[in-house]
């Protein structure tokens, strides 16, 4: 039940970071590919009717974190404090860059929120990845199940680990680089024109860089977190993940030489997808693993809620998520094809 | 009382409090909103379109300031109280999670279709869509509301070897008792709040002689909801929630009212200063034998008094506790009176020329956002010194790994961020009442604006 949990929580995150991270990796590049008023709308309009469902999964799944495994969601959210203040603190002036620009029209007001919006989307992207390294390079657990992490203390991977290292820097500027392209090739799908020509300019010149990125990230890991590959070679299945990384990479390559924009995008998709599941698989059955020995960890089973909440938790969720389904399905598909402004309300 | 406890304590109080201004009127605003567009489409009168526009700008402003506003709230149970989310996570997250799944996906999709998709959907839809963000609001608060009850009145659980609770029941947590009439007056109070705030922005356009037609619907409307609601927030929702806390909190009923002895036939206090630890009130103003009835419906019944409990389970802030109890009764008392005379004049036809009460309607403004924190204010302050009513203590729930240090620098940095989201508010908010509704003939047809006059429109 536990592991059924786990993989609920982790479906959700994965999901959380496709969908917001088009719209964070739009909201990094928008001030660099849309230079004049009309395309910054374009923007806007492309993210506008669905970034705020996109970011319901991000409460959704700290709530279904919460609910099924307490412990790990008071023990991370306690020891990672100062950042997920900042990490909260932009969501806010995103937030407020995006849909405040279209109550006021002055150049100077939507100039003031283009740059907050772009700012924050930029430092968001940077803040998940450091996150994510956090998890995979484990934090000075107590024996009580709790840590408190300064945000950098000697940069070094260790004991004595601040938020910001070496490592997590690196995962970071992944994310960063990751999420840019998503959201570019997302672009390229919703708009036409110089616009669509300049997204798909940046993921082009973006791409060797996320392989390099990639291929020096994994290497770097196993540096780092030696015991990483421990399930790889318990389950050799696990290798299949690096595989298909490598293979969307190429594949977004292809869709991409050929301005198959949908296939471009749908290979960025797999590709965060496959990293997320490749982090997922080598922390099992941990969640919070200690760098302070491994008795401390946090796994689904020392963090797990009770048996019967977990099993009614199951019954509603699944008719939950049935309905949100539908409402994405419903949501995306009305506001599908090109953004065109002419066709738009007062908002945009 | 330790630092890190304090910080901590205002940190929740704070932000909670803050977030807190924006739910309350988009929860009581959606059902106004669905109502103008339902008379949009029957009497197919344009002026309840561009009223339901209008509100639903005002609308969209404050959304967005309460989701970012509420995602604080979420994180704080761990960041802030990871000791009180570690024993009671496995419970209370059921209703979190709920909330996430159920609410918060069909309020955000819908909003969506109702803000953009006016052009793109038909009539029809757009008016579901309206009622969606009315039920899907709705929802979130009877899931909130469910938490908050759980903490007061736990139900449903049962405690482990770890020394944590779990989830015994799901419908016993679902259908607690206490949530349901906490539920009912807390939306009421968020309806007189939506009410209240219509009829005074139709107040302010009738004596500003501006936009006449549409002030005269927000006042219409506005006065008869707030009629409705303020009535039901006394009765039956507040009498009841009064006497379950009567029955299952003696000790926060007698801090709320200041009574130190157990006695029967208990007098009401009015107005009057508490003064602990002489345990008197300073020139009391009181209904004699009024609390023993109001509680048990019979004059000369016994109301326990603060010296029935020890000290320590005493809430630590009484007096705070006595002025939220009393503002929030003695504001809705005036929500009434305001109410009920409007709405007679609105019978006899005489309500917008009555400058007099058009005044008092737009002064109500401030008070339905202090009658609703002064409650909230009464029912937190209340429960203490618990966190979950008689299973742990507000001391032992807190963030033992937060120092207090890092406690205020968030603290300061909400303080700022909430500093900022105001003013931005401010100037959006007036801006759009500045703007007012579009323009409608009297006819209901929209009127036809030239591109030249929009241009000045929005270069002011």
């Amino acid at each position: 039940m536990a592991t059924l949990w786990f993989m609920i929580v982790a479906v959700m995150v994965a999901v959380y970071v496709l969908l917001d991270g088009f719209d964070l990796g739009v909201g990094a590049v928008h001030l660099f590919l849309a230079r004049t008023d009309e395309e910054r709308r374009t923007v806007i309009r492309a993210i506008g009717p669905v970034w705020d469902g996109n970011e319901v999964w991000l409460l959704a799944a700290g709530g279904t974190l919460y609910f099924a495994f307490p412990l790990l969601y008071a023990s991370s959210f306690s020891g990672f404090y100062l950042p997920l203040m900042m990490v909260l603190w932009l969501l806010m002036l995103r937030a407020i860059g995006i849909e405040f620009r279209t109550h006021i029209q002055e150049p100077v007001w939507r100039s003031f929120f283009d740059t907050i919006f772009g700012i924050s989307s930029i430092l968001l992207a940077i803040f998940f990845g450091a996150a994510l390294g956090n998890v995979v390079r484990g934090v000075p657990l107590n024996a009580e199940g709790y840590f408190f992490e300064p945000l950098w203390t000697n940069w070094r991977v260790g004991t004595d680990n601040g938020i910001l290292d070496w490592y997590t820097v690196m995962c970071g500027v992944v994310a960063l680089v990751t999420l840019v392209v998503h959201g570019s090739l997302y672009l390229a799908n919703k708009t036409e024109g110089e616009l669509n020509r300049r997204a798909r300019q940046l993921a082009s010149r973006l791409w060797p860089l996320q392989v390099l990125l990639t291929i020096f990230s994994l290497i770097a890991t196993v540096y780092a977190v030696p015991n990483v590959l421990a399930n790889y070679s318990k389950w050799p299945v696990g290798y299949l993940v690096p595989t298909v990384v490598i293979g969307s990479l190429a594949y977004m390559y292809f869709a991409h030489s050929r301005r198959q924009e949908r296939g471009a995008f749908l290979a960025s998709c797999v590709y965060i997808i496959a990293m997320l599941v490749g982090a997922a698989f080598a922390l099992y059955p941990n969640v919070l693993p200690a760098s302070t020995g491994a008795n401390f960890s946090l796994t689904i089973y020392n963090t797990a809620a009770g048996m019967h909440g977990m099993t009614v938790g199951l019954v509603w969720w699944a008719f939950g998520i049935v309905l949100v389904t539908g409402y994405f399905v419903f949501v995306y598909r009305m506001f599908r094809g090109k953004v065109r402004l002419e066709e738009g309300s007062d908002h945009g | 009382m330790d630092s890190a406890l304090l910080v901590h304590r205002l940190h929740f109080a704070f932000t909670v409090t803050y977030h807190y201004l924006f739910p309350q009127l988009t929860m009581g605003l959606a059902p106004l909103i669905v109502i103008l567009k339902t008379l949009a489409i029957k009497t197919g009168d344009e002026r309840y379109g561009a009223a339901a526009r209008f509100w639903a700008k005002i609308f969209g402003i404050n959304f967005v300031i309460g989701v970012v506003t509420g995602i604080p709230m979420e994180f704080q149970f761990g960041t802030n109280w990871s000791h009180f989310s570690r024993f009671a996570g496995g419970v209370i997250g059921q209703t979190l999670a709920m909330e996430g799944v159920f609410a918060f996906f069909l309020e955000s999709t819908f909003l969506g279709l109702f803000l953009y998709g006016e052009k793109r959907l038909s009539k029809g839809l757009h008016w579901l869509s309206a009622v969606m963000v009315f039920v899907g609001s709705w929802l979130s608060g009877y899931f909130i509301v469910a938490t908050d009850a759980w903490m007061q009145h736990p139900v449903g659980y049962q405690q482990v070897a770890n020394g944590s609770v779990e989830l015994s029941s799901f419908w016993r947590l679902v259908l607690n008792p206490w949530a349901g009439w906490q539920y009912a007056h807390t939306m009421s109070g968020a309806a007189i709040t939506g009410a209240f705030v219509m009829a005074s922005l139709g107040a302010f356009y009738l004596l500003n002689d501006k936009h006449i037609e549409q002030g005269r619907i927000f006042v219409r409307v506005g006065v008869i909801a707030a009629l409705v609601f303020s009535m039901l927030q006394l009765f039956p929702t507040g009498d009841a929630q009064g006497r379950m806390i009567a029955r299952n909190q003696p000790v926060t009923l007698a801090a709320m009212e200041a009574l130190w002895e157990t006695q029967p036939g208990a007098p009401l206090v009015i107005l009057g200063q508490p003064d602990v630890s002489a345990q008197k009130i300073d020139n009391p103003i009181i209904v004699p034998r009024m609390l023993s009835f109001l509680t048990w419906r019979k004059w000369t019944a016994e109301v326990k008094g603060l010296n029935a409990v020890p000290k320590q389970d005493w809430p630590d802030n009484i007096p705070l506790l006595y002025y939220s109890y009393h503002i929030m009764v003695g504001l809705g008392t005036i929500f009434i009176a305001v109410a009920a005379i409007a709405a007679f004049l609105l019978w006899r036809k005489k309500l917008y020329e009555t400058r007099w009460i058009l005044w008092a309607l737009l002064v109500m403004l401030p008070f339905p956002y202090i009658a609703n924190t002064a409650g909230w204010m009464t029912a937190e302050i209340g429960r203490q010194p618990w966190l979950v009513y008689g299973l742990m203590r507000t001391v032992d729930g807190y963030s033992k790994m937060v120092s207090a240090g890092n406690g205020w620098f968030s603290l300061l940095g909400f303080l700022g961020m909430y500093s900022v989201l105001s003013i931005l508010f401010f100037i959006l908010v007036g801006r759009e009442i500045e703007r007012g509704p579009e323009a409608v003939q009297p006819n209901g047809l929209p009127v036809q604006i030239n591109a030249a006059s929009m241009a000045g429109v929005e270069a002011r």
